[in-house]
């Protein structure tokens, strides 16, 4: 009272300013203003269009939230950021690149079954080839967790953290040694042929190749329909796996407490690598995904997608698998939109600005609460 | 007065100004070739940005990615203002710069004092009331900038060029610095709020924001001089050895002598324990901003002084892939170890780029970025505490040794037997 009596000739006015917290308000609403403002205009304006990046925007969503799935499993578990995280979606990537162009695993139902239909058979071939990835992914998360992070586990926490860049580092420079995958930009070849849908006024009907796309449409392809049904496979198997089964339990409870974990009779080392090649599993599926989606390769390719799905991680909530889905579309959603509608470039800006003011307004994420300190 | 400067402090200056001195003579005779003398000044320019990171992450706590986005914004303020001096023969990018950043600083130390004063000011609250003042206060700059550039313009061109560009210059690498420490001050407000990780990410998403309007700054900044993902051009090369040295020096000397304060102890003491700091009366806001925009500030320094160095600014060389290298050269050096630090950054662009290049056989430079990272992990699991750990030269001894003590042993003994600590703790 005296303090704010000094400063200024009206303290009860001022003082209330403080106590609402007039300014802050004020501050967000003119944000959230201007982007609503913003997307209503572009909708209004041709909603066909809007709907349309909507759509692409959900075909990211859908893939960042595979790679956030890993990031916040991994954080929730041993509290560590795991830069590597985005170079382990990247080897996916790759892997399946190099199973399809080079061993051309999606070809075998054919070969073996040769009166097989093509469908079935494409859609064998890719499975085969998607878990391929994920083996491969898991495997080098579980290495990487037992080679680097592991001995750091009681280091302070920042020895891990400096680790994990470490490890981000080697993996994206030894892979773009001449004999890994190169440096260079390779083309991704899809292990199935696209099938483009047009939904307008007249209903839904293929595209043929070929064919201009008719206006105020909305087109969507069978790249997004696999996206969308691979992701929400693989988070109702992770969902099961984390609330019914006793792997799913232990990992709750070392998340919750690792010491008191190890005293129940938990293998902790063992459900923390557990937790590494999930997560990791998740990332190489993503990254077969991703490429299908964005037909390019390059050993670079997982840095900013990671970046963007540990945002999405946090803002959902770390920690929280349900909150790191959300968290992955709002994300989908903000990337698209903005480069469409507010601007193409300053798009990854606009996603970490949104991390920003998300984390000065609830610095738990949507999904989260508040965190213990961990001792 | 010379009764206070000891034997400590008399070696310690003998000894760099005698390195300083041997190097300028070898650059003189030419005996160090231009590679080694751009490596060395490198070297210097890293110690300082290392050093602003050390400050903010070793000493006081703060788990900060942000360091090269402040090192881009003093990189191109610095080299903007030089661009339009050599170039255009014009100083409007000097005054328009040098009032903006002196208008915006009085008005953020005012209302830092106001503010201050008010109890339970939410950050974002206070976060808008700086950006209104800054925003009002940069354009009242822009347009007494403009009026008193005509008049500077035929002082600084009476004088010889070489002396003038000298002036412009020094006053750049100046302003390069407070607008970083400014900016950094804007955005340290709300965010130093946030717990360790959130910090980190936050800081990181900064140099990510900053990088992509670097990328745009002709399009979208509406800089055309800085050319955007084209690179900027045309920058005068006139950080010599001689400035990047004396920076550094005063660098050193300020971190020094701040660490010995009072200043220093709270600083350390925010790392040591926030919720103890709290307890003993600290201001632990306080504390974490002042470091925070003292770190920035000597980043946006070594940002000036580098775009000085090469002549050539890209945004690729501030995305976030390069804005690990200070941490990295934090902790090799040792966090919290000055001497480390600026040994470490002596050594990196050196190991880096020189000597490898030099003796090891051609085509190993792909190989550069697999074997450091290998380097990196083991000295992580052999010696967690950087080369130099918690030593210090004598001049700048340790800050509370034993406080630092208790951490190292605790570091020591953690990986060895964990199961049994966590039983007994």
């Amino acid at each position: 009272m005296n303090s704010t009596k000094a400063v200024s000739p009206t303290p009860s006015f001022i003082e209330m300013l403080v106590r609402r917290r007039v300014l802050r308000t004020f501050f967000l609403v003119f944000l959230v203003a201007v982007v609503v403002w913003r997307i209503g205009t572009a909708l209004w304006a041709n909603p066909t269009l809007f709907l349309q990046q909507v759509i692409d925007g959900l075909r990211l969503g859908f893939v960042y939230a595979l790679i956030a799935l890993g990031y916040t499993m991994v954080y929730g578990i041993v509290r560590l950021i795991n830069f590597a995280h985005g170079d382990v979606f990247m080897i996916g990537a790759f892997m399946s690149y190099l199973a399809i162009a080079r061993v051309q695993l999606h070809l075998w139902p054919t070969k073996v079954f040769p009166g097989i239909s093509p469908v079935l058979a494409s859609g064998i071939g890719s499975i085969t080839v998607i878990l391929l990835s994920m083996a491969v992914c898991a495997l080098a998360a579980i290495t990487i967790e037992r080679v680097a992070y592991k001995p750091l586990r009681s280091a302070p926490r920042i020895s891990a953290l400096i680790t994990a860049i470490g490890v981000s580092f080697f993996l994206e420079y030894f892979g773009a040694l001449d004999f890994v995958f190169t440096p260079n930009f390779i083309t991704y070849k899809r292990p199935f042929d696209v099938t483009t849908w047009v939904f307008g006024s007249g209903g839904v009907q293929a595209l043929v190749p070929g064919q201009a796309i008719p206006e105020n449409t909305v087109t969507f392809s069978n790249i997004s329909i696999i996206i969308v049904i691979a992701t929400i496979f693989l988070l109702v198997v992770l969902q099961y796996i984390v609330t019914q089964t006793k792997i799913g339990k232990a990992m709750r409870a070392t998340a919750y407490d690792q010491q008191t974990a190890r005293l129940m009779g938990i293998n902790v080392n063992g459900i923390i690598s557990v937790t590494f090649a999930i997560g990791a599993g998740l990332a190489g599926a993503a990254g077969m995904l991703y490429a299908i989606a964005f037909p390019q390769v390059t050993f670079l390719m997982g840095v900013l997608p990671g970046l963007k799905a540990f945002v999405a991680a946090v803002l959902g909530g770390i920690g929280s698998i349900p909150g790191a889905f959300v968290g992955a579309l709002i994300m989908g959603q903000a990337e698209v939109l903005s480069a469409a509608y507010i601007s193409t470039p300053m798009r990854d800006a606009i996603a970490f600005t949104i991390l920003i003011v998300v984390l000065l307004v609830r610095p738990t994420g949507i999904f989260g609460e508040a965190q213990r300190e961990k001792a | 007065m010379f009764k206070r400067i000891d034997r400590n402090s008399l070696l310690f200056f003998g000894v760099t100004i005698g390195f300083f001195v041997v190097v300028q003579v070898l650059i003189l005779v030419g005996v160090l070739t231009p590679f080694y003398e751009t490596l060395l000044r490198l070297g210097a320019v890293y110690a300082i940005v290392s050093l602003g990171l050390n400050m903010i992450y070793g000493f006081n706590g703060q788990f900060s990615l942000g360091q090269w986005g402040f090192y881009a914004i003093g990189a191109y303020t610095a080299a903007d203002i030089t661009f339009r001096w050599t170039n255009q023969a014009s100083t409007a990018g000097l005054t328009v710069l040098l009032f903006i950043v002196l208008l915006v600083g009085a008005a953020i130390l005012i209302l830092y004092k106001l503010l201050g004063r008010l109890r339970g000011l939410d950050a974002l609250s206070a976060f808008t009331v700086y950006l209104l003042a800054a925003f009002g206060l940069a354009v009242v700059g822009v347009k007494i900038g403009q009026v008193v550039a005509i008049p500077l313009n035929s002082v600084l061109a009476a004088l010889p060029a070489g002396i003038a560009t000298t002036i412009v210059y020094v006053l750049a690498v100046i302003i390069g610095a407070l607008i970083a420490a400014e900016v950094s001050f804007l955005f340290g407000l709300p965010v130093l709020t946030l717990g360790s990780d959130y910090f980190g990410i936050a800081t990181l998403g900064f140099t990510i924001i900053v990088k992509v309007l670097l990328d745009n700054s002709d399009t979208l900044l509406g800089f055309e001089e800085m050319k955007g993902a084209r690179g900027m051009i045309g920058i005068p090369k006139v950080t010599t050895w001689f400035w990047v040295f004396l920076f550094l020096m005063i660098v050193i000397v300020v971190v020094r002598n701040l660490l010995h304060s009072s200043y220093g102890r709270a600083i350390v003491s925010v790392r040591e324990d926030e919720i103890a700091a709290k307890a003993m009366g600290i201001d632990v806001g306080h504390y974490k901003t002042l470091t925070f925009v003292l770190g920035s500030f000597f980043a946006g320094l070594a940002g000036a002084l580098y775009a000085h160095i090469n002549g050539f600014l890209h945004p690729d060389m501030f995305n976030f892939i390069k804005s690990f290298d200070p941490m990295i050269i934090v902790v090799f050096g040792g966090l919290g170890s000055v001497t480390g630090t600026v040994f470490a950054a002596f050594v990196w662009p050196l190991v880096l780029e020189g000597l490898l290049r030099q003796i090891l056989p051609p085509g190993f430079e792909t190989w550069r970025y697999v074997v450091y990272p290998l380097l990196l992990l083991i000295m992580m699991l052999l010696k967690p505490n950087g080369l130099f750990g918690n030593f210090e030269v004598p001049y700048l001894r340790q800050v509370l040794p034993a406080l630092r003590k208790k951490i190292s042993t605790e570091r020591s003994q953690a990986p060895s037997a964990p199961a049994v600590k966590e039983v007994n703790g």
